[in-house]
């Protein structure tokens, strides 16, 4: 169904328009002498009202010929000859409508023959205002075109959007909420209140989890608390095997960074590396801020003879992309081991509610 | 040992959480005939405990430090009933294709726990399946081997893969010579051989895979026969078929 039906304001507007057309018309009819103003605007009116619904078929044609995608010849054969039939089909009802004035009302007695002349004009006049009508139509199409691509642009931004906080959700890893409720599961046998504890622990962190998430950025401060929660939690399952020491420098504190930036590489950290080791071992976290570069160091312990996990470079490659998206060249990621250490080196700008440090 | 009848069924429990330990200690405490004999929280202690207690069930966690679960199964063999007990279900698979009794997915409860020992109790009534190859069955196909470990009486030893000069078949063992030293185990050249990477290890000879990295030259040393010179000087003798073999990779290598 041609759009302006569905839109009544716009159709009203449509119809306006058509209003100093006729007036156009009755000017030309009785300008270029023979008709009077009465004549003129008795046939005028019913004749505009009707074309200009028979204009909006130039929907049809319109559509099915797209500017951008046809031929210069097409678009002129399609358009001129619908333009000629229609102009032809409009002088013929304007020929029906003056026999018919002049044989049901005296006044208007012998219009068809006064109006016989004006033939050629009223034909013109067809042809224009249809062509008018398929001008106006591509403009129709063109906005729709734009506004369909705009919610398709909207739509994109939104999966976009979806996805990262899906990757987000993805990496609170599952095998971690197993072993934790497993670890409750052990603990509601032998110490009810421990239990408790780790339950309250574990909702803690899913919901700061689930609120950063959902930020563009955050301070370190907020993240840091994030890893605290973290651990708090693997200090549990892990007992004396799990320390943890930090050393972030105090103005760094206020610094914003991506959710979620760290508490993922801590995870690593013990995934990779304490939970290989029977005695387990330290993971070391600092920050300094330097020359508006902030560095932050991730640094653990690790049995270099356990065999290199499968899929360290997923999250690694995740932060790595956030970054780069985030900051471009600005900022960095870099890995390395020495002996028995692993370190994972960021470097990102200071910066502070938007503004440089 | 039908069941309950009378004997006890002495268990060990490996994992490394003691939360998880605890677990087990407490489920197991419902059943007076199953005794505990070790708790064990890595790799190398289990394979310790079950060489030196010959235990009749073993509980046994998958991602642990040292040795995985698998690991410590190919080293001591299935003529025992294992359970696994893990947060990961990806390797419930490989747990069934070496017969493991169960396949505990953490966290269960004591329903699910009953089950399991029901199912150990069943198995250790019956007969055990035959000792497989594990470790080739134990090793998922896609995953390339990047280690191999070695027992030697409740000693362990892992050779990762990059340090292995070569394999020499002898008899029902393979001799994997690293550094100088050679581990022997129980395994066939020709399993050995499906689990290794053929891009970095090549059978050129009946008895002998080798690593291509340390490989310097290729000498004639007979009519028709070759050797193969490592970097440490020592000669492995190449057959007709490993020659050819040996030059198809040689050829690919160029090419590239």
């Amino acid at each position: 169904m041609h759009p302006l039906f569905t839109r009544p304001r716009q159709l009203g507007l449509y119809l306006l328009a058509w209003i100093p057309l006729a007036g156009i018309l009755v000017y030309l009819l009785t300008g270029g002498g023979g008709l009077g103003l009465g004549e003129a605007t008795a046939l005028t009116v019913p004749l505009c009202l009707v074309y200009a619904f028979v204009c909006l078929a130039a929907w049809y044609p319109c559509r099915a010929t797209p500017l951008e995608k046809s031929g210069f010849a097409k678009l002129l054969l399609t358009h001129l000859t619908a333009a000629a039939l229609l102009g032809t089909y409009w002088t013929y009802q304007a020929k029906e409508l003056a026999i018919g004035l002049a044989h049901f009302w005296p006044r208007f007695a012998g219009l068809d023959q006064r109006l016989a002349k004006h033939f050629p004009l009223l034909w013109i006049t067809g042809v224009l205002l249809y062509l008018m009508s398929v001008t106006f139509h591509y403009v129709l199409l063109a906005e729709q075109a734009s506004r369909e691509a705009q919610e398709r642009a909207l739509q994109a931004r939104v999966l976009a959007r979806d996805a990262e906080l899906k990757a987000l959700r993805a990496q609170v890893n599952p095998h971690f909420l197993f072993n934790c409720l497993h670890s409750v599961s052990a603990l509601t046998g032998s110490d009810a209140g421990k239990a408790r504890e780790m339950c309250i622990l574990l909702a803690d962190f899913l919901r700061t989890t689930l609120r950063l998430g959902g930020k563009e950025t955050i301070t370190l401060q907020e993240e840091l608390a994030l890893v605290r929660g973290y651990l708090a939690i693997e200090k549990v399952r892990f007992g004396a095997r799990l320390l943890m020491e930090e050393d972030v420098e105090k103005k760094t504190m206020e610094v914003l960074i991506p959710p979620l930036l760290l508490q993922p590489l801590v995870e690593n950290a013990i995934r990779h590396g304490i939970a290989n080791l029977p005695e387990g071992g330290i993971i070391r976290l600092s920050a300094q801020e330097k020359s508006n570069v902030v560095s932050i160091l991730v640094e653990n312990s690790f049995d270099p003879e356990s065999p290199a996990p499968l899929k360290t470079g997923l999250g690694l490659d995740n932060i790595r992309q956030r970054l780069d998206t985030r900051y471009g060249p600005e900022a960095g990621i870099s890995v390395k081991t020495e002996g028995n250490r692993f370190q994972v080196s960021l470097r990102l700008p200071a910066q502070q509610n938007g503004v440089m440090a | 040992m039908s069941g309950v009848a009378g004997k006890k069924i002495r268990a060990v429990i490996v994992d490394d959480e003691e939360l998880a330990r605890q677990m087990l200690r407490e489920f197991l405490s419902a059943h007076p005939e199953v005794e505990i004999a070790a708790e064990c929280g890595n790799g190398f202690e289990a394979v310790k405990a079950v060489m030196e207690l010959k235990p009749d069930l073993v509980f046994l966690d998958i991602q642990m430090p040292k040795l995985d679960g698998f690991e410590v199964l190919e080293l001591i063999g299935t003529d025992r009933a294992v359970i696994f007990v893990t947060a990961y279900d990806e390797y419930a698979i490989r747990a069934f294709d070496i017969h493991a009794v169960d396949y505990l997915l953490k966290p269960f409860g004591a329903e699910r726990f009953e089950t399991a020992l029901q199912r150990a109790r069943q198995r250790l009534g019956g007969k055990l399946p035959e000792a497989t190859e594990l470790s080739s069955s134990a090793r998922p196909p896609s995953q390339a081997l990047e280690r191999i470990v070695v027992r030697d009486g409740t000693r362990v030893f892992i050779i990762p893969i990059a340090k292995l000069e070569y394999a020499e078949a002898q008899d029902d063992y393979v001799a994997l010579v690293t550094e100088g030293k050679k581990h022997l185990k129980q395994q066939t050249i020709s399993s050995l051989e499906g689990v290794l990477d053929p891009a970095r290890f090549l059978r050129i000879h009946r008895s002998y895979i080798v690593n291509l990295e340390k490989v310097t030259k290729v000498e004639p040393y007979s009519k028709d026969n070759h050797v193969v010179v490592l970097s440490n000087g020592t000669q492995l003798p190449v057959s007709r078929s490993g020659y050819a073999r040996l030059r198809e990779f040689l050829e690919q290598t160029r090419t590239k």
